[in-house]
């Protein structure tokens, strides 16, 4: 009975083994030449692994690669492997990316890869940086939500199609990697600049009608290091890995700010 | 490094220089017809108000812009910052405004040649 049930269940076991294995990871012949930065706040240098190249492999699990099968001290950062959680971006040959979603095939160049901690922020340690001032950011851009109700009050209706909903929604969907900050050369040129994430931010809350803060954040985000330092190229929409354009929301913020300042009142 | 109001002054000057631009490129075209010569510009600005007034706006949208502009270059890339950039700020929007009012005078007003 049990030699039968082998037998009958035996070839579908085979067929899915193959069938899993040819979706998953397969190693190739091929290695790739890595340099990972490291070191920690007071500088480093790059140190170079030779990873052997698999298929659908992505920048994320090159950097698990070594530091499982190579050297175990490798700090880096990641949490959910699926593109929500915004803890995995490095630079990438010369550019921010989220790790866990971008293919080595994809930038890969000369079987070279350079992986580096992200841009415009402090190191911690090796791969990992600190995020603190990218998050102080958010709150000095006013991205702190200002309740208009009580837990008491019975929950506000929305409509999908205000246009001011939409604004807010074309924004909504930032998961927070830093991505966009390491990309944006004024913030490499201005340290105080509130950068592309929290001046998106503060635009979607500006746009969230169950937010009564609208005066502190046109107030939070025209000083100094605000909005009006973007220089409009784009770097930020560009190399978002969730596809917003910071950049819309900050040409926003401009628009709004210019004309409050010449209507007041308005 | 840019707050709200040079960010509209920057803004606003851009808007004025626009048309004055376009404004000068036909003055241009059509000054050189008849060839250039010192007395033909001459007589056409000496005297007149209204063409100080044009090059008039047009230096100080100029000097406004460039200096904003100049400002932000000097800051994002050799990091000066505070007084120091603020005297800088100053000292390119005067220098500009002075060298442009001392042109637009010696073309208009009577007897400045
Ligand atoms: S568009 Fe603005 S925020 Fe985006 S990268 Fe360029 S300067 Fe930075
Ligand atoms: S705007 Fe895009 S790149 Fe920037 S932090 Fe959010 S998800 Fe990342
Ligand atoms: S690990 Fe969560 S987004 Fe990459």
């Amino acid at each position: 009975m049990l030699r039968k049930l082998i037998d009958s269940v035996g070839p579908q076991f085979e067929a899915f083994k193959s069938q899993d294995e040819g979706l998953g990871v397969t190693e190739t012949d091929k290695n790739i030449d890595v340099s990972v930065w490291r070191g920690g706040p007071d500088g480093g240098s790059f140190q170079r692994f030779e990873v052997p190249k698999q298929d659908n492999q992505t920048i994320l699990d090159v950097v698990a690669w070594i530091q499982q099968n190579d050297d175990p001290t490798l700090s880096y950062r990641f949490a959910c492997r699926v593109g929500m959680c915004g803890s995995c971006a490095m630079m990438v040959n010369g550019n921010p990316r989220w790790t866990c979603r971008t293919h080595v095939n994809k930038v890969l160049k000369n079987d070279r890869l350079e992986i580096a901690p992200l841009r415009n922020l402090p190191v911690i340690k090796d791969l990992a940086a600190d995020m603190d001032p990218f998050f102080d950011k958010w709150r000095e851009a006013g991205g702190v939500f200002h309740p208009t109700k009580s837990r008491n009050d019975p929950v506000e209706e929305i409509s999908p199609l205000e246009e001011e909903r939409q604004n807010a929604n074309a924004g909504i969907e930032c998961i927070n990697c830093g991505v966009c900050y390491a990309a944006c050369d004024v913030v490499a040129g201005n340290p105080d600049y509130l950068g592309p994430a929290a001046l998106n931010r503060a635009w979607t809350l500006l746009n969230d009608t169950r937010d009564c803060g609208s005066q502190s954040i046109l107030a939070a985000v025209s000083r100094g290091g605000g909005c009006h330092n973007c220089h409009s190229m784009g770097n930020c929409a560009h190399l978002c890995p969730n596809e917003l354009s910071p950049m819309t929301s900050i040409a926003g913020l401009k628009r709004v700010t210019a004309l409050s300042f010449l209507r007041p009142g308005n | 490094m840019l707050d709200l109001k040079l960010y509209l002054l920057q803004r606003l000057s851009a808007l004025v220089m626009a048309p004055l631009v376009l404004g000068h490129l036909a003055v241009i075209i059509v000054a050189v017809q008849n060839g250039l010569t010192s007395e033909e510009i001459l007589s056409r600005t000496q005297g007149s108000f209204w063409w100080a007034l044009l090059y008039g706006t047009f230096v100080v949208a100029v000097s406004v812009h460039a200096a904003i502009g100049l400002r932000v270059i000097v800051f994002e890339t050799l990091k000066l910052k505070g007084f120091a950039l603020n005297s800088l700020t100053w000292a390119i929007f005067l220098g500009l405004f002075f060298m442009g009012a001392r042109a637009v005078w010696a073309v208009t007003a009577v007897g400045a040649t």
